[in-house]
């Protein structure tokens, strides 16, 4: 027989270790040695998601649907994996920002504005008191049927006790005076408390040891292992029924809306966002918590199905609430320590969520419901307050109390009306509407304050119509006829059916409807207008939230002027004045400086300010009262466009420099190019003067020996003597005609030659030719055949130079013809526009390569550093130019070993001219 | 003992004019007129100087002057080189190569003929 | 805390497995009856599938290189 005050007893032993625990984190975090800076403490406090919801109705939900519980944990598991950029970029806008609750987040995010965040405190409040309830009576059930050990009743319906009788209001008072103790024995500009953290993680090590303790004597206690239980409810077909879901697409669509549902919460659920976010001591810790607080959740949730199972094995006639079967399957088998330890495990889940959430919920209601109206208050004078951190600290007081008392209220009223779990996702489904406004807030610049207040607005309306009327409505607190019936009797407006939707459990259906008007209006009502001056600020600072912290601390989109000795009496009014001191000194001393006078108040000063103050008050009030002080010359949307057009300009210049560089890059290599062919012109022209200089040499060589020779010895005889005038005869010509050529060159070149223009017949031109070098022919025994087209038009050049051209390629012909077998063949073709020359000799052939460079000056085929050239180099280089110089075209067909064909064409007469004249 | 001298050039006239020349110092002479030519002339008649032009046909001077250089029984061999180019270069290059002495062209007949019979220690 | 961009991709590509396992259709081929190793099939899954995207969430946070 367990006494009364022995379960009381150790419940107030436990809640001592507790405080103690707290009490003594308290203590290391003021001496700066911080128990919770470890990454696994903080996942192991993440784990207060799990109440006594989990601990006792995880096991009632699976006794009636099966798996239905496990969505509502799959579905952190799932947020984990996004958090390495959501919930990091929360943290770190929190951190920047100096947010305090979920309140102060959304409406520091839409420019600070007080109605929205007193819009998500009513929020908050509304939909978690039936949470709070649930854990009242979580713990008050437990109570009483341990109470009664070992005879197992089931409680009594809770509104039949008599008040001062019911195990609930006291353990509501007892929690509240312990949350008060806990949570608000000082204040903080963080609103953080270490010691609360290391408490809430040594309550998740205790419920999950409890959890895990019944779960492995039940299965393995009890019964012999996992494969005994499954294997003796496969013969009972209401438990077989649990081993799978109804395969219908409701059953699914509900699987995936409580998933939904529960990604959501363990975001925003304000507890959630206390531990997470506000608590959050260093964000490496996140990292770990990604998949050590799933792993959590895994284990905790192995035994639920073995426990429902045995449960519904032992208590086969279902006289025991399977919510209670953690609790009364120890004591049916006489456990009495073991249904003490189950207890206590029960005790710390309630606990902990109850602290964390009044704590997180009395930050909110002081500070973004409370405190803007009494600030507004002009009668109580409090701007003339010197400290008013005591009242902070008793509005926090109060709001404990307070939330506690309405969730004893819910309880009494309504608590009867749904299972543990049916009312755990009412309150998830709530704090599911802020889901828009904070997502879109973090990664949309464009969600505007109206249109969060629009989407929030509608979204709880439609939660409280949907949800939270009908469950008062099964409570009894209202006639049912408006769920059966609808609003005045309109079908359409059943709130279970809104508009005729069925198919839908009641949770996805509420989900579904609030959802859509909460986006829904978001959405529309944002896009209606652009974001006012305040709202782009705080938008950016959000969104953008890592490009502002990862460099200095930015300048902020304020400007104004204010005086360091408003500021900080100002901040010692909320803080205490020693705190704001402290705070202000070692702001300066981060600047480097030695005292508070020399800090200059400036825009990061002020915002420095507000910051400290909005984790007093929230950050509306905050900026209220550093308005008060500062005087600020707000920003018009002119001049906040202006900073944005500043930082879009700067983004244009950045391209524009790329562009230059890219541009300069290019010029560079067209440098590099232009100076290579420049490197290599030079070297042409050396090699071009060192060429010439080559071919004066030669002649001269031979002109000079001979001279000598003779002009030594006198007496040289005759037949030498002539010998040797003649090659100096022959050498002189020589070397006049290089001369010659290349001065011919020169003028072509320049442009200065001499061009005697007139009407040319080709017949003449090459028969004159062809006479003039007949002798060449017949020299070296080649043969020559004529092929001449016989109307030919005239053409317009100079005769003399054509002339000039044809003697050019005959000789050359000639040249590289093998003597007796070489065959030379001249024709003279009329084509569509022009007059062709072709002439074609069977020498050694030209190569590919060299078919080109032929026809630049001194270049002959071959290397000239091997193949003596024979000539100067300068004729087809000429007759190019000349050819050119009539509109013509001079080139080159040939194979080596198979000859060359030397072709020319002239344009006919007149289209030269018309062509010249479109010049 | 008539020194052998070898002219390789493939100008025919400059040809004429240094084997006349050549002959009427008493010197006994060969012809080449390209690079081939010339290395199977220096292995047949063994000179002991070869008057060398650079621009040849076939082998160019250079790679004649290499290659008897690279053949230790012609290592007493004179080379003088010849050429219509007369850049610094061109002279290093030749040097290099173990020519014993450059002339550019045109030449002094006077002094060219001082040259050889200063490499052939006749004076 | 290194805003490791690949870790966080990794993450959320066991958030999109984890959706794709958790859902119709893949949970309905599990819904059925008969058991694995003692255990009902669909829990086997659902457990089985969780501590699989748990051992690759620690995978990706612990072996990634800061």
């Amino acid at each position: 027989m367990l006494q009364g005050w022995v379960i009381a007893s150790v419940s107030f032993a436990y809640l001592g270790v507790l405080f103690a625990i707290a009490y003594f984190g308290d203590k290391r975090a003021d001496a700066g040695r911080s128990v919770i800076a470890n990454p696994t403490i903080y996942a192991l406090s993440l784990a207060v998601y799990c109440t006594t919801w989990t601990f006792y109705g995880s096991v009632g939900r699976a006794a009636s649907t099966g798996i239905g519980f496990l969505p509502i944990y799959l579905g952190p598991t799932l947020m984990a994996g996004l958090w390495w950029f959501v919930m990091l970029k929360i943290i770190r806008i929190s951190k920047a920002n100096r947010i305090t609750s979920i309140a102060d987040f959304v409406s520091s995010r839409y420019g600070k504005s007080q109605l929205l965040g007193g819009l998500v405190t009513v929020i908050a409040v509304v939909g978690i008191v039936p949470y709070i309830s649930l854990q009242l009576k979580a713990v008050s059930n437990s109570f009483t049927i341990l109470l009664h050990y070992p005879e197992i009743v089931m409680p009594a319906r809770t509104g039949a006790q008599p008040l001062l009788q019911d195990s609930a209001l006291y353990i509501a008072m007892i929690l509240a005076a312990f949350t008060i103790l806990f949570g608000t024995r000082h204040l903080d500009a963080t609103e953080r408390h270490e010691g609360m953290v290391a408490a809430i993680a040594f309550e998740s090590l205790v419920k999950l040891l409890a959890f895990v303790a019944v779960g492995a004597f039940v299965t393995f206690g009890i019964y012999n292992g996992f494969g005994d239980i499954f294997d003796r409810a496969e013969v009972v077909p209401k438990l077989k029924a649990l081993m799978t879901v109804a395969d219908s697409g409701a059953s699914y669509g509900s699987w995936w809306s409580l998933t939904f549902l529960s990604m959501l919460s363990i975001m925003f659920l304000p507890r959630q966002f206390q531990i997470a976010v506000v608590e959050n001591v260093n964000e490496r810790h996140l990292a770990r918590a990604i998949w050590l607080f799933p792993l959590y959740l895994l284990i905790i949730n192995i035994f639920v199905l073995p426990i429902a199972v045995g449960g519904m094995l032992h208590f086969p006639d279902g006289g025991v609430d399977a919510d209670t079967f953690v609790l009364t399957l120890p004591m049916a088998e006489r456990q009495e320590a073991l249904a003490l330890f189950v207890f206590i495990g029960g005790l710390s889940a309630a606990t902990g969520m109850v602290i964390v959430e009044t704590i997180a919920l009395s930050t909110m209601v002081c500070n973004d419901l409370v405190m803007p109206v009494l600030l507004r208050w002009k009668a109580l004078r409090l701007h003339e307050e010197r400290d008013l951190s005591g009242l902070l600290l008793s509005i926090r007081r109060w709001a404990i109390a307070g939330i506690l008392l309405l969730g004893y209220i819910y309880f009494r009223a309504a608590g009867e009306a749904y299972a543990l779990v049916g009312i755990g996702l009412i309150s998830f489904a709530a704090v599911a509407q802020f889901a828009p406004a904070i997502f879109g807030g973090i990664y949309w610049k464009g969600g505007t304050r109206q249109g969060a207040i629009a989407g929030l607005t509608a979204g709880f309306a439609v939660w409280i119509y949907t949800l939270l009327l009908p469950s008062f409505a099964k409570s009894g607190w209202l006639s049912l006829d408006f769920i059966r019936e609808g609003l005045f009797g309109m079908t359409l407006l059943k709130p279970q059916q809104l508009f005729g939707l069925t198919g839908l459990d009641e949770i996805s259906h509420s989900l579904f409807w609030s959802m859509l008007a909460n986006i829904g209006c978001y959405v529309a009502v944002s896009l209606r207008k652009r974001p006012d001056v305040v709202e782009t600020g705080q938008g950016t600072l959000f969104v953008d939230v890592f490009r502002h912290t990862e460099g200095a601390e930015s300048s902020r989109f304020w400007r104004g002027s204010a005086q360091v000795q408003d500021l900080l009496p100002l901040i010692g009014r909320f803080l205490g004045p020693e705190r704001a001191q402290e705070a202000f000194l070692a702001y300066a001393r981060r600047r480097g400086l030695a005292s508070i006078d020399q800090l200059q108040a400036n825009a990061d000063l002020v915002h420095y300010a507000e910051t400290l103050l909005a984790g007093a008050i929230g950050g509306a009030s905050a900026r209220v009262m550093v308005a008060s002080v500062v005087k600020e010359e707000p920003l018009g949307i002119d001049e906040v466009m202006n900073i944005l057009d500043e930082a879009s300009q700067v983004r244009a210049y950045s391209r524009q420099i790329e562009q230059k560089s890219r541009e300069l890059e290019a010029a560079t290599g067209e440098l590099r190019a232009a100076n290579e062919r420049l490197k290599e012109l030079d070297r042409m022209k050396d090699d071009f003067m060192s060429t010439v200089t080559h071919e004066l040499r030669t002649p001269l060589t031979s002109i000079r020996s001979f001279s000598e020779i003779l002009l030594d010895d006198p007496k040289t005889n005759l037949e030498n003597r002539k010998k040797f005038l003649a090659i100096i005869v022959k050498e002189t010509e020589r070397l006049t005609r290089l001369i010659n050529q290349v001065l011919d060159m020169a003028k072509i070149e320049s442009g200065n030659a001499e061009w005697h223009t007139a009407e040319v017949d080709l017949h003449e031109v090459l028969e004159e030719s062809i006479a003039a070098t007949s002798s060449l022919f017949s020299d070296k025994r080649i043969g020559l055949s004529m092929n001449l087209a016989g109307d030919v038009p005239k053409v317009k050049a100079d005769r003399d130079r054509l002339i000039q051209v044809m003697l050019n390629l005959l000789s050359n012909a000639v040249k590289f013809c093998d003597e007796d077998r070489g065959q030379v063949t001249v024709r003279l073709s009329v084509g569509a526009d022009a007059v062709r020359v072709d002439v074609e000799d069977n020498g050694p052939g030209i190569g590919e390569a060299d078919q080109n460079t032929i026809f630049e000056k001194f270049r002959q085929v071959g290397d000239t550093m091997t193949a003596k050239p024979q000539g100067t180099g300068l004729g087809l280089p000429i007759s190019r130019q000349i050819v050119e110089h009539f509109g013509g075209r001079l080139w080159v067909e040939s194979s080596p070993g198979e000859g060359a064909t030397f072709s020319f064409t002239l344009p006919k007469d007149g289209e030269y001219d018309a062509r010249k004249e479109e010049r | 003992m008539t020194k052998r001298i070898l002219i390789v050039d493939d100008e025919p006239n400059i040809v004429v004019s240094l084997e006349f020349l050549m002959k009427r110092e008493g010197f006994e002479v060969a012809v080449a007129a390209d690079g081939e030519a010339a290395l199977k002339s220096v292995e047949e008649k063994r000179p002991d100087l070869v008057l060398l032009d650079i621009m040849l046909p076939k082998k160019n001077g250079f790679e004649v002057c290499q290659l008897i250089r690279a053949n230790p029984e012609w290592q007493s061999i004179k080379v003088v080189m010849l050429t219509a180019k007369g850049r610094d270069t061109e002279v290093a290059k030749g040097t290099a190569l173990g020519a014993d002495a450059y002339m550019t062209k045109p030449f002094s007949t006077k002094d060219l003929i001082a040259q050889v019979r200063q490499m052939l220690d006749m004076d | 805390m290194n805003r490791s961009i690949i870790t966080g991709q990794r993450l959320a590509a066991v958030f999109l497995l984890g959706c794709v396992l958790f859902n119709y259709p893949l949970i309905a081929l599990f819904n059925k009856p008969g058991e694995l190793f003692d255990i009902p099939l669909l829990y086997f899954f659902l457990f089985g599938a969780w501590a699989i995207l748990i051992g690759l969430m620690a995978l990706a946070i612990e072996r990634r290189k800061d």
